[in-house]
Parts: C-alpha cells; sequence; structure tokens
C-alpha cells in the first residue's frame, strides 16, 4: 500500500526537495531535547551528507519482526493527550480534550503541530502543519501562528495594556497556554525576533482599530495567516546580523508548509486552512454510526477551484505551464502553502536575497534553482480559507490531519475508527442471531474475533494512536494486522518516504453536555 | 420477545385456573370460600370480557408483587389460616423475573440458613404438583458442584460438612464419578465435584402458577394489572393501600415488588429502605441436542468456569454470574423494561468459551435464543426478609440475589410465620432487612456494591473476605491518623474498622494472593498486637458501636429497661451492666452494655449491626410516653479501648487520677477529664476481658484524647491494634457477641449468663418465663468452648465458623464463631451442642456430656480432636482481680 503521492515524485530533482532543501537540526524524536541548533558541528546541508538516523535503529534492516511491544512504543512515542480541566467535576467547556500524535517517514519529520487555549480572549487553538523542502516554515508555524492568531483576536483594549506592559519593561500576561508533547520544542535563538515582528504586528493592529473593536474569528484568522506569511518572508530579506539567525530566517522562507487551523469557542468552529492538510468533523447519527463532515478544501490540483483559481491569477500564455502533472509549476504540489518564496518572490529578489546570505547557501546548488516557467511570480499564497461550523449535540468530535493521513485512509473510514474509539463500541453493531442457523462454536468463534477487535481498540489509550495504527497496519481487508504494522515501521528511513508520508493527527473531543445546549461560553 | 417467553405461555393463562378453581374447594374445607377467585363463574368471566374485577375496599394482608416470592408469602399465609389476603400484580402474575429464571433449585447456598429455605422450597415445589394438580416441571435431577481447583474443593468439601449437619444428602465425588453422572462434561480440569442428589429443576412460571391456584384456593384474590402505588401510614402503623384501581384498607403490607421492591418502599408516607439494586443476568438456550439431553441430566454449577448449565427440551440452558456484570434500573423504571431486555453476545463470550470448555460436545449445538433476565441483588449477597424497622405491618421479602425460586419456597414460609407468630421458626438474622438502614439505600451505593455481589456468587469464599466496593462511608474522626499508621480496614454496617496494622517498611501480599483457607499472611502481625495488649497497652478504635441514650424525667426509662433486660438494671449511677435483652422465648435479641449514667438516664452500647434492630425493639416496647426519651448517639462519640496491664498508666497520667482497680474498680463509668478534654466517659471494661478501659470521647475531642494517649503511652509500649486481635482476646476468653455467636433462639441457659439474668429478683421481664422454664428443664444445646488438638496451624485448614462438633463419633452441633488464641497457640472455636435426643423430645445438657466425651471439630472433611470447656481458662485473666469479674467468675464456677 505505498503511498501514491508524493511532493516532487517525477521530478529530476525530487530527491534534494523531498529529502530537505535545509535539514533541520532537530534531533530524532526520541531524544526529547529542546532545540540545540549545532554549532559545534559544521551544518550539513546535503540530505547525503548527513548520518543515517532514524526512528529505526535495528541494524538488520530487511528481517520484519518487530514485536508488538516494539510496534507500540514506535507508535506511542510522540502521543500526547490533553483533557481541558474540570471545576466542581463539570467540564463547562466545549472542547473535553484532544488526542494528537505524529508518526516520522522523513528523517528527521517535517510535520509539526501545535495546541494552546488562548488566554486572553476564549477558545482553544490546534493546528497541523506539514512541511516540505525540509522542517524549518513547518516549525515557524507551530511556534508563531498561534500568537498571531490570539493577536489578531484580542480587543483594541487588550492590545493597548499588552503594549503598556512591555514600554514599561513590566512581565506581560500570558497570552497562550501550550499543551505540548516534550518532543515538540521552541527555536530558543530566534525568540527575540519573532517577539519583535509579533509585537509591530500588534502595534499595527493597535493603530488600525479602536477601543471597544476587537476582529472576529474569521477576520482574526485571515489576518494572522496573511500576516505571518509575510513577516516570514520580510524577514529573510532583511536578514539578520546573527549569521545563525540569517541563516535560519532563509531556510525557513525558502522551505514551505501547509496549515489547517482550528479555533474553537463554545459551539463556535472555525478552521482556517492552507494547504491539503483536511479538517473532518466526526457527526454521530441517530442510529449510533459515524459520518464524515469536511470542514476544509483541499488545496491541489484534486480541487478544480484551485486550479481555475491560479490559471485565472496568470495570463493565459502560462496556462498550461503553471499546473502541470498535478503540480503547481510542475513542481509543488500544495497549492497553498506558507514561506517557499522561490514560488513567491521575483527572480531578482531571490537572486539578492541569496548572494546577500550566509555563505553556507552558496554551497547549496538547489536554492539558485529557478522554478521552470517562472513569469508572473507571485504564484503562491498563504491566504487561508476558512469554514465556520456552528456545534451541534451530534457533533463529537474533530480530526486535524495532515495529508500523509487522509491518502492513506478515507475520511469516512477515519471518522468511523474515531468514532468506535471514542464510544467504546468497538463492534460495528450488537449480534443478534435472529432466526438463523448458529451453532455455539460458531459463535464462540465470531466473539473471539469481536474481543481481538476490541482489545486492539484497547492497548490505544490514545485516539490518535488508534488512528495511525489503522492508518499504517491495515491490510487489505481494512483490519490492523501486526505483520503489516512491522514491515511498515520496520522500513529503513530512506524507504519509508516511498512507502508513507509523516502523518500527524489531533483529535478534538466536543463536550456534548456543553455543546449544541448553550452558546458561547466556556 | 413474547412468545421468545422461554416458558410454554400456557402455563402463565388463567384461562387454565377456572378449571382448577372449579375444584378447589374440596381441598381447603375449613376456609369458607370468599372473594373472585374462588368463584369460578365469575373468574371466566373476568377473563373473558377483560373488565377487571372491583378491588375489596378492605383486606388484612396486601401482597404487592406476583411472582415466584409473592406467591409463595400468599400462600403461606393462607395456610396458616390468613383470611382476607389480596395479591396484586401490575402485570401478570409471574411475569418478572420469574418469568424468565432458570429454573434451578439446588440447595449449594453459602449459608446454613438459604441451604434450609432452599431444602425446604425444594420439597414443597416436589408436592405441589401432588397438591394442585398443576404440573410444575419438577424433576430430581441433582446437581454437580464442579472444582478446578483445590481451593474450589475445600469450599465444596466444608459446604458438605454443613450440609451433611442438615441431613441434606450430598457426596463428594471424584472427576470420574461426574462423566458417570453427566455425559457431557469434560472432567481433565477437575479436581472433584459435590454431588448433590436432591436437587431438581422445574418450570418457575409453572410453579408460580400453581402457588397461586393452591392460594387462590385457600381464598386469596389475586388481581393482575394492579398497581400499588402508594402505601398508607398512620401512627407508625399500615393503613391502606393505595392502588391504580382504587384504595385498600389493610392491617399488613407485603412488599413482593422484586425489581421495584427498591421503588415501592420509597412510595410510601414513611420512606421504606429496600436496599436492592438489579443487575443483567444472561443465559442461553441451545436447539436441542443431535441426541437430546435426557431432562433428568444433573445441573451443573461449574463456579471456576462461572456457570451453570442444566437440561432444557433436549437442549442444554446455560446461564452464569460474570465478573464485571451490567447494573441497570438505577434511576428506577417501570415493568414495561422488563419485557424487552437486549441479549448481548459480546458480554456473554466469557460463558460461551467457559461452556464449551467445559462441554466441548455442544459446539455443533445450534443457539435457540439468549435470554436477559435481570436479576436483583443486595448489598451482602443475603435477600432482604421481615418486617421493616419503622413501620408496623410493613413486611418485605425481596433481593432475592438470582437464587428467587430456590428461596421462594423457605422464604415465603418463613415470612408466613413471621406475620403470624412474630419471629419464623428459625434465626433468619442474616437475612433480616434490620440488618440494613437508610445508610445503604444510595443508588450510587447499590449501584457499586451490586456489581461486587454478582460475581461474588460464583467467587471462591475464603474466610474473612471484605467488600471493596461501597467503602468509607462512616468513618471515624481518626481515620485518617490510623490509615496512615498502616491500618488495614473492615467494613461492618458501612463504618471502617481496623482489621489490624501493618508495621511501617512491611507489606502484605495483594488482595487476591492473601485468600486462604489455610495460615493468613496477618497471622505474625496481629499476634504481636495480641502480645502488646496482653502486656502493656493497645489503643482500639470502636467507634462503630450502636450507642444510645435512653433518658425520661421520672423512672420511666428504669422501668422500660427492667422490662426489657435481662440483668437487673436498678444499680448505683456510674455501674456498667452486661446484659442481653430477650424476647418472649427467652432468646437474644440484643446483647449489650448498658450504663447508668444518672439516676433516669442510661446509655446503651450495642453491637455495630444493631443500629436498626436494636433501636426499633427498643421503640416497640416503648410506651409512648413524651417523658421517656431515645436518641441515638452513636455518632457524637468516638469510642478509644484501651486494652492491656498498662492502660491505667497512661489514663492515670492524663487525667491525674488513680486508676488502679482500688479506686476505678471494673465496670464502673465515670466522667473525667482525660488530657486538656474534659467530660470524657471513661468505662472499666474492654469487651475482651483484658484488664483496660473504654473511653467515649465526644467526637470533637477524639483526635486531641488520641494524640495524648499515643503520646503519653510510648513510655509503656503502646501501639494501635485492629478488629483481628480484640477477636483472638475475646474468643480464648470464651466471650460470646451477639449476632455470631448470640442470636433470637439462644438463651442466657444456654450460653452460661444465667449470673446476667435477674432470676434473684421478681421483676417481670421479657422472656422470664421462658427462662424459668428452661431452667426446670434444662437446656438442650450448650455454648461450648473448643480447644482443637493435633491441629498444625502452619499446614492444617483453620476453622472458620460453622464447621460440624461431632462427639464421640455422632454429630452434636456446629461451631460459631473460631480464632487462634496466641495466649493457648491452640485454635479455639466456640459452638454449641445438644445431647442426642432418645426419645424424640430434646434432652437436658449435662456438665458430663461436656466433659466426658471424645469432641472432634470437622474442616472440610477432616475431623480433629478437640478438648471441649464450659468455662474459660482462669489463667487467661490477668492477675489483679476487679470486683465484679470475680464474682462474675464466681459465678461461673458456681453453676
Amino acid at each position: 500500500m505505498p503511498v501514491t503521492s508524493q511532493l516532487f515524485r517525477g521530478f529530476p530533482l525530487a530527491k534534494l526537495w523531498g529529502s530537505s532543501l535545509f535539514p533541520c537540526q532537530r534531533q530524532l524524536p526520541c531524544c526529547p531535547t529542546s532545540h540545540r541548533p549545532t554549532s559545534s558541528q559544521p551544518h550539513p546541508i546535503w540530505p547525503t551528507a548527513m548520518p543515517v538516523r532514524g526512528y529505526r535503529r535495528s541494524p538488520d534492516l530487511h528481517s520484519y519482526n518487530l514485536t508488538p511491544p516494539q510496534v507500540n512504543s514506535i507508535l506511542k512515542a510522540n502521543e500526547y493527550s490533553f483533557k481541558v480541566p474540570e471545576f466542581d467535576g463539570k467540564n463547562v467547556s466545549s472542547v473535553m480534550g484532544f488526542d494528537s500524535n505524529q508518526l516520522p517517514a522523513n528523517a528527521p519529520i517535517e510535520d509539526r503541530r501545535s495546541a494552546a487555549t488562548c488566554l486572553q480572549t476564549r477558545g482553544m487553538l490546534l493546528g497541523v502543519f506539514d512541511g516540505h523542502a525540509g522542517c524549518a516554515c513547518a516549525q515557524a508555524l507551530s511556534e508563531r501562528l498561534f500568537y498571531y492568531v490570539a493577536m489578531s483576536l484580542m480587543p483594541h483594549e487588550t492590545l493597548c495594556e499588552l503594549e503598556a506592559a512591555v514600554e514599561a519593561g513590566r512581565p506581560l500576561s500570558p497570552i497562550l497556554q501550550w499543551h505540548k508533547h516534550p518532543n515538540d520544542y521552541f527555536t530558543r535563538e530566534a525568540q527575540t525576533m519573532y517577539f519583535n515582528s509579533l509585537r509591530t504586528y500588534w502595534q499595527e493592529l493597535i493603530d488600525l482599530s479602536s477601543p471597544g473593536e476587537s476582529l472576529g474569528p474569521r477576520e482574526a484568522l485571515l489576518s494572522a495567516f496573511k500576516r505571518l506569511d509575510s513577516d516570514l518572508s520580510l524577514e529573510a530579506q532583511v536578514g539578520d546580523a546573527n549569521s545563525f539567525l540569517h541563516y535560519w530566517v532563509l531556510r525557513v522562507a525558502f522551505s514551505g508548509a501547509t496549515a489547517c487551523v482550528a479555533h474553537i469557542d463554545g459551539s463556535d468552529l472555525y478552521v482556517a486552512n492552507t494547504g491539503d492538510g483536511r479538517a473532518v468533523l466526526g457527526v454521530q447519527e441517530e442510529d449510533g454510526s459515524f459520518s464524515a463532515h469536511t470542514l476544509s478544501n483541499d488545496h491541489n490540483a484534486q480541487n478544480e477551484n484551485e486550479v481555475a483559481r491560479i490559471q485565472g491569477e496568470h495570463p493565459p500564455s502560462e496556462k498550461k505551464t503553471v499546473v502541470r502533472q498535478d503540480r503547481l509549476l510542475g513542481l509543488l504540489m500544495p497549492f497553498r502553502a506558507f514561506g517557499d518564496v522561490k514560488f513567491k518572490w521575483s527572480i531578482d529578489l531571490q537572486r539578492g536575497v541569496l548572494e546577500s546570505g550566509p555563505d553556507q547557501l552558496h554551497d547549496n546548488e538547489h536554492t539558485k534553482f529557478i522554478p521552470p516557467n517562472y513569469h508572473t511570480p507571485p504564484y503562491l499564497t498563504a491566504e487561508p480559507e476558512i469554514t465556520h461550523h456552528r456545534l451541534r449535540p451530534q457533533d463529537r468530535f474533530l480530526v486535524l490531519g495532515t495529508d500523509g493521513l487522509w491518502e492513506t485512509l478515507h475520511r469516512q473510514e477515519v471518522v468511523r475508527i474515531v468514532g468506535e474509539y471514542l464510544t467504546g463500541v468497538h463492534q460495528r453493531q450488537p449480534l443478534t442471531v435472529g432466526g438463523y442457523h448458529v451453532t455455539l462454536g460458531q459463535m464462540q468463534g465470531l466473539l473471539a474475533e469481536r474481543k481481538a477487535r476490541a482489545s486492539l481498540a484497547f492497548q490505544d489509550q490514545n485516539a490518535a494512536t488508534h488512528l495511525i495504527r489503522h492508518a499504517v497496519g491495515n491490510n487489505e481487508f481494512g483490519a490492523v494486522d501486526h505483520e503489516t504494522l512491522s514491515k511498515m515501521l520496520s522500513l529503513p528511513e530512506e524507504l519509508a518516504r516511498m512507502y508513507r508520508d509523516d502523518i500527524t493527527i489531533i483529535i478534538t473531543q466536543f463536550n456534548p453536555h456543553v455543546v449544541g445546549h448553550q452558546g458561547t461560553w466556556t | 420477545m413474547h412468545c421468545s417467553c422461554v416458558w410454554s405461555s400456557r402455563a402463565l393463562s388463567p384461562a387454565l385456573l377456572p378449571r382448577l378453581l372449579s375444584h378447589a374447594g374440596c381441598w381447603a374445607p375449613g376456609t369458607k370460600p370468599r372473594g373472585i377467585w374462588s368463584s369460578p363463574r365469575r373468574l371466566a368471566s373476568a377473563v373473558e370480557t377483560t373488565q377487571p374485577i372491583p378491588l375489596p375496599s378492605q383486606a388484612r394482608v396486601v401482597i404487592c408483587g406476583g411472582g415466584i416470592v409473592g406467591t409463595s408469602v400468599a400462600y403461606h399465609l393462607a395456610k396458616l389460616g390468613w383470611t382476607e389476603i389480596v395479591l396484586l400484580e401490575q402485570g401478570r402474575l409471574g411475569a418478572g423475573t420469574t418469568r424468565l429464571c432458570a429454573g434451578i433449585v439446588s440447595v449449594a447456598k453459602p449459608i446454613s440458613i438459604e441451604c434450609k429455605m432452599a431444602d425446604y422450597s425444594n420439597s414443597l415445589y416436589e408436592h405441589l404438583e401432588e397438591e394442585t394438580g398443576v404440573k410444575t416441571g419438577y424433576v430430581k435431577t441433582g446437581s454437580l458442584c464442579l472444582a478446578q481447583n483445590q481451593d474450589r474443593f475445600l469450599s465444596l468439601k466444608r459446604l458438605a460438612s454443613r450440609l451433611n449437619v442438615m441431613g441434606i444428602p450430598c457426596n463428594v465425588i471424584k472427576p470420574k464419578e461426574v462423566s458417570k453422572l453427566h455425559p457431557l462434561v469434560n472432567i481433565h480440569d477437575l479436581v472433584g465435584a459435590l454431588h448433590l442428589p436432591g436437587d431438581a429443576v422445574v418450570s418457575p412460571p409453572d410453579v408460580n402458577h400453581a402457588l397461586a391456584t393452591a392460594a387462590a384456593g385457600h381464598g386469596v384474590q389475586i388481581h393482575e394489572r394492579t398497581t400499588v402505588n402508594h402505601v398508607m401510614m398512620e401512627k407508625g402503623h399500615v393503613t391502606a393501600v393505595e392502588t391504580d384501581r382504587g384504595a385498600i384498607e389493610c392491617e399488613y403490607f407485603v412488599n413482593c415488588a422484586g425489581q421495584w421492591a427498591y421503588e415501592l418502599g420509597q412510595a410510601s408516607e414513611t420512606k421504606v429502605s429496600v436496599p436492592l439494586h438489579g443487575c443483567e443476568h444472561f443465559y442461553l438456550l441451545s436447539k436441542p441436542l443431535p441426541e437430546p439431553l435426557q431432562p433428568s441430566t444433573p445441573v451443573v454449577m461449574d463456579m471456576d468456569g462461572r456457570i451453570y448449565v442444566r437440561a432444557w427440551q433436549g437442549g442444554v440452558l446455560s446461564g452464569g454470574f460474570e465478573k464485571n456484570p451490567k447494573p441497570i434500573f438505577t434511576e428506577g423504571r417501570n415493568q414495561l423494561e422488563i419485557q424487552t431486555m437486549q441479549e448481548d453476545w459480546d458480554h456473554f463470550e466469557p460463558m460461551l468459551s467457559a461452556l464449551l470448555r467445559r462441554m466441548p460436545e455442544l459446539e455443533v449445538c445450534e443457539i435457540q435464543q439468549l435470554v436477559n433476565c435481570p436479576e436483583s441483588f443486595t448489598p451482602d449477597m443475603r435477600c432482604l426478609m421481615g418486617e421493616t424497622p419503622g413501620v408496623h405491618g410493613y413486611f418485605v421479602l425481596a433481593g432475592m440475589n438470582a437464587s428467587g425460586l430456590a428461596f421462594a419456597g423457605g422464604a415465603g414460609k418463613y415470612l408466613a410465620e413471621w406475620m403470624t407468630y412474630g419471629y419464623p421458626t428459625a434465626n433468619v438474622w442474616p437475612l433480616d432487612i434490620k440488618r440494613f438502614g437508610n445508610l445503604q439505600s444510595s443508588r450510587t451505593f447499590l449501584r457499586h456494591r451490586v456489581m461486587e455481589v454478582m460475581p461474588l456468587l460464583y467467587n471462591l469464599k475464603v474466610p474473612r473476605w471484605d467488600f471493596q466496593t461501597g467503602r468509607q462511608l462512616r468513618t471515624s474522626p481518626l481515620y485518617d491518623r490510623l490509615d496512615t499508621q498502616g491500618a488495614r480496614w473492615m467494613e461492618k454496617h458501612g463504618f471502617e474498622r481496623a482489621k489490624y496494622f501493618i508495621p511501617a517498611g512491611k507489606d502484605l501480599l495483594s488482595l487476591d494472593a492473601s485468600k486462604t483457607f489455610y495460615k493468613p499472611d496477618w497471622f505474625d502481625i496481629v499476634g504481636a498486637e495480641v502480645k502488646c495488649c496482653k502486656e502493656a497497652v493497645c489503643v482500639i478504635d470502636m467507634s462503630s458501636f450502636t450507642k444510645f441514650e435512653l433518658t425520661s424525667t421520672d423512672d420511666q426509662a428504669l422501668a422500660l429497661l427492667q422490662h426489657l433486660c435481662a440483668n437487673d438494671l436498678d444499680v448505683p449511677v456510674g455501674h456498667i451492666v452486661h446484659t442481653g435483652m430477650l424476647n418472649e422465648r427467652g432468646g437474644y435479641e440484643n446483647d449489650c452494655s448498658v450504663v447508668r449514667v444518672k439516676k433516669n438516664s442510661f446509655f446503651i452500647i450495642s453491637p455495630t449491626d444493631q443500629q436498626v434492630h436494636c433501636w426499633s425493639w427498643l421503640k416497640k416496647h416503648m410506651p409512648d410516653d413524651p417523658q421517656l426519651h431515645l436518641e441515638d448517639v452513636s455518632w457524637k462519640y468516638t469510642a478509644l479501648n484501651l486494652i492491656g496491664p498498662r492502660a491505667m498508666d497512661v489514663l492515670g497520667e492524663l487525667s491525674y487520677v488513680s486508676m488502679t482497680p482500688e479506686h476505678f474498680p471494673s465496670l464502673f463509668c465515670k466522667e473525667m477529664s482525660v488530657g486538656y478534654a474534659n467530660g470524657i466517659r471513661v468505662m472499666s471494661m474492654t469487651h475482651t476481658g483484658e484488664p483496660g478501659f473504654m473511653l467515649y470521647i465526644p467526637i470533637e475531642y477524639a483526635l486531641h484524647v488520641y494524640n495524648e494517649v499515643m503520646s503519653v503511652g510510648q513510655k509503656y509500649g503502646i501501639r494501635n491494634a485492629g478488629y483481628y486481635a480484640l477477636r483472638s482476646l475475646r474468643i480464648e476468653k470464651f466471650f460470646a457477641f451477639w449476632g455470631q455467636d448470640l442470636d433470637p433462639f439462644t438463651t442466657p441457659l444456654e450460653c452460661g449468663r444465667e449470673f446476667r439474668v435477674k432470676f434473684d429478683t421478681d421483676i417481670d421481664f421479657l422472656g422470664r418465663a421462658s427462662l424459668l422454664h428452661q431452667r426446670q428443664e434444662g437446656v438442650s444445646r450448650r455454648f461450648i468452648m473448643l480447644v482443637l488438638e493435633d491441629h498444625d496451624t502452619e499446614l492444617d485448614l483453620w476453622p472458620w465458623w460453622g464447621e460440624p462438633i461431632y462427639r464421640n463419633g455422632e454429630l452434636c452441633g456446629t461451631t460459631t464463631s473460631s480464632a487462634y488464641s496466641y495466649t493457648l497457640e491452640r485454635h479455639v472455636c466456640l459452638g454449641f451442642v445438644s445431647p442426642p435426643s432418645l426419645d424424640g423430645s430434646p434432652a437436658a445438657v449435662t456438665p458430663d456430656f461436656i466433659n466426658r466425651g471424645d469432641y472432634e471439630v470437622d474442616i472440610a472433611g477432616q475431623r480433629y480432636p478437640a478438648k471441649a470447656k464450659l468455662y474459660p481458662f482462669s489463667s487467661l485473666f490477668a492477675q489483679q482481680r476487679r470486683r465484679k469479674d470475680e464474682m462474675e467468675l464466681s459465678n461461673f464456677q458456681g453453676k
């Protein structure tokens, strides 16, 4: 069951792009250190120069015999659960909590995830980010995007207080409460720069708004997405005196990432999507079964509207070249993304920035590569499509996933697996004998099989882990099969990307006691 | 689901009744037929036109519930000569649990009174067909209780010993013999079995129908489709029942509503607590086997596999009691729900696997149906029987714990006797609804507890198990202090009591691993606590005791107690009197210590589980006098028991008062200060026979006094002790405890407590006449102490209670409690023996009978020689003699 779509498959430079243009310095998931850029060793630029590192360390590459505990430890390495705290034994929030997990295929993984509760405004933010050409852009999004959204949501007065506090050197009241797995890290060196950009943004927000005003969630998300992308671009153009930072901002800008972000406040669910991540709502029907309700559009060649949009934005002469082989300019799979200045800047700007950039970049043939038929940039935008959904009691959970999930499992199947897991109904239906002739022995066999299936769900405490188990381990009959799982997880890292993509999942469970009953209080 | 009714629906049809009733009169000639059911013509028309027959406006007894329990009560009341009995059923007769239950009548029950009831039910059902002409499907199949392991086999052997005492036939057999008795049983993993040849199967709705028919024949009026909405009361008496078809005035009301008994109890003017809760129960019906199974095939109970199997229409009926039961009807539902219960195959899977493992040949057998039949369970796995504590005339019989059919006959008989004679003909205290109070009535508690109770039916029951759910409801203020010091807890009447204290750094086996019939893992820990009680001083928190205060303006309180208590209460203020409260028969209704606190004020201390029973006994006999006041002060006092020779030093130091026997003789009570706390009731008694004191402390002082006692006691080697140490101490000193050794059928004379009866006065107390008569005739049973000899504490099975006692090889009684005596280094059993009757009338016990016999105690079939004693070892009592102790002992010896 090889993954059918890869970002740059078929393209001559696929290997380069597909691996890592600016390999992220991050250690592997199994080393839960916060980010530590390697100043003590030369920055490896080329993937081939990288030491072979992967989640799989078994010397015997070709034996596929992982034991179930080994499989579990791989699947569970990145799992994280958060439960919204209860007050007086009651959870008054519309969100009960979430389960998230990711499984790398790239080494290192290029997906990122974030989750945080807004402390100055209401609501919770959740997002998955799928990086390409390296993880730098996705990493930057995972740290910065929610701050931009939170700022955009703040009323004028709160922004003023914030500015006053910074001005007076007072400590800031916290803006976000992060819910992070130990492997989710922040780039410490860049925090000052990030903060300064953010401050400029909120100062502009103060200037543009008047007292008593605040943006609605839709406008806030839109503004935050666009602003952050433009900041990424600007930072790369301006550069930094610190050569590491200068290098870093270029890596961020020259790599790219999609983002799928949900903002949940009471019964209002907003999804902002840029790229081919997806948000799907699990809806429980009256008969107890689950159906999928998609809340985002994929921005790729399969979406006719997107193809039409891109073709419309460029002269008719480029109609044939702007989307080729289902890719933007024949190169890029997602049609919207953060970063990727190669698809946004003019050729002159690209050359100018690279020439003034740190020396390390000059060794990289690839950065100098200009996409073919590059006539009327920009070709790419980070502008999200925003969907609003008013939660109903039957809306049980929201699955945010990167394309690694959606290309292996149909959304209906995803929702079914999660729904049955969360409701504890591991059987499709209760069994009845009815008028059939069933012997006790047959019944015993049937029950044993159902029990085995149920116990499979039982070994996962995390819905996202359970979903990954299915995504990776489903055999041709749609049942998780240990042998398949073992094979897929023990692929050598240079092969893994051929069979599957990074998978990142956040599953948010709604609180049926709050959702739909009463409005927007949290 | 209608035709899926397992039992032929014909059996339930009232259409059969007219034919039967037409000649019903001939076997009930004494009773003048009255009411609708005795008139065939009107009955027939009632059935055909479905026009309900109007209810009578009054009756003596109204029974609610037309299941097997309700009809059995009606049947037995009618047999005892009661008239004007009305039985109301909200749906159809036997439409509840009765309709669906599996129809097994087995005597394999955990306690003797239950075996007795099942045995009676069995013989009742056997003869019912003969009596009524209604087919009951009775087949004496016998049953096989299988043991997959040695522990189970031991418990079956213990059961066999108990059944032998009752004269119920049973055989402990080898696996090979099992396969001779049952063609399908796979014996390869069995270590043995118990064969009960008398056990039977019936068709429960048919038995129900037969009982109803017989009852109707005796004049009982039966009304179906009549719902009881409300029970009316006045001044603590039942006055009437309100139904959806009008009210019926009545003197007695019997709640036999099964699953709905709890809600019905709540639906009366004074709420009646009927603590039971439903659980779903599943069993499987198969189609006939290729070679149909004979109806006479024995019932198989494979408790280790958690299943039972009986033959059913050429196939099998097999259900079980799973580990993870599904409680149901927590919020209360209506009758209709029971008709539409869902099958749950996934839930049944473990039981199906167990069945196929036990009978592999069934694999090819086809499924007929999986039946879901809710059963009701109680907090302690025993049924609920008797008059409710608060309301006179309100009786309950419900909560059958999935043995409704086996118990219904016997339980119905006992309840009918209770209503007729004021008490049944056997001790039913373990089933008495008054063992519970309102505190067990929480739905959450019941829901949690029944989930533990239902699996327990088939769990291996080892000595000293404690319930794990529904705990920490009532606790002493010292609970946390004691818990951090290593206390391990047991529960009595919702109250947490420390069993023993695990020294720091030590730990015991996990709960499961400590279950044993042999020497338990706490042996040395308790031994150390006992030693400390003997040599230094221990403190035991005994706050769970029931404590009442009875006061009056004049001498009404004394008069009441003089009437109720066997011992003389007219003692100087400050004296403590141990006394029984006896019934007319002279049997113990309660055993308590009464302190005369003031001239007209008494402090009554009773066992923990007497809280409801003793209260209702006192209330029942209290004159309606506003000047006489009874208050339950159990919650107001924390009771600390300081046991040991150095107790007086500790207390002396804390109070600056000399506590030596010269200054504070035994069985006295003084209010004094202990530490900073004033007004502590200090009593020179210990409930164990050791020297020491009970401290009754107003709860706000409890922590202070405890802390002071512990810190001052340090230099005297004080430590905490628990109830196991207490138990060992009291049993080696031959102290009988109510509820365990003493019951409403035991008189003071039978347990050597004549010195506690005021024969020397002419006060007419309750039970006096019976006691005088008994003193004349001599007692036919006697409480004795048996010291096991040739019993290896390390290797041999430990006695528990209920073991048969043999004298010169002949069965002569059973034990009631036992403990290891760390002082004697022997096991001590307490129990009752009676000489064999020669001419059918009971023979009197003579000292020779006790002293000149070779006694043996039978533990799971193995007999251990024992030395019988009528009096405790005087050497066990500490050197310093107290005034009262000496008097008591001289009394002992003088007898």
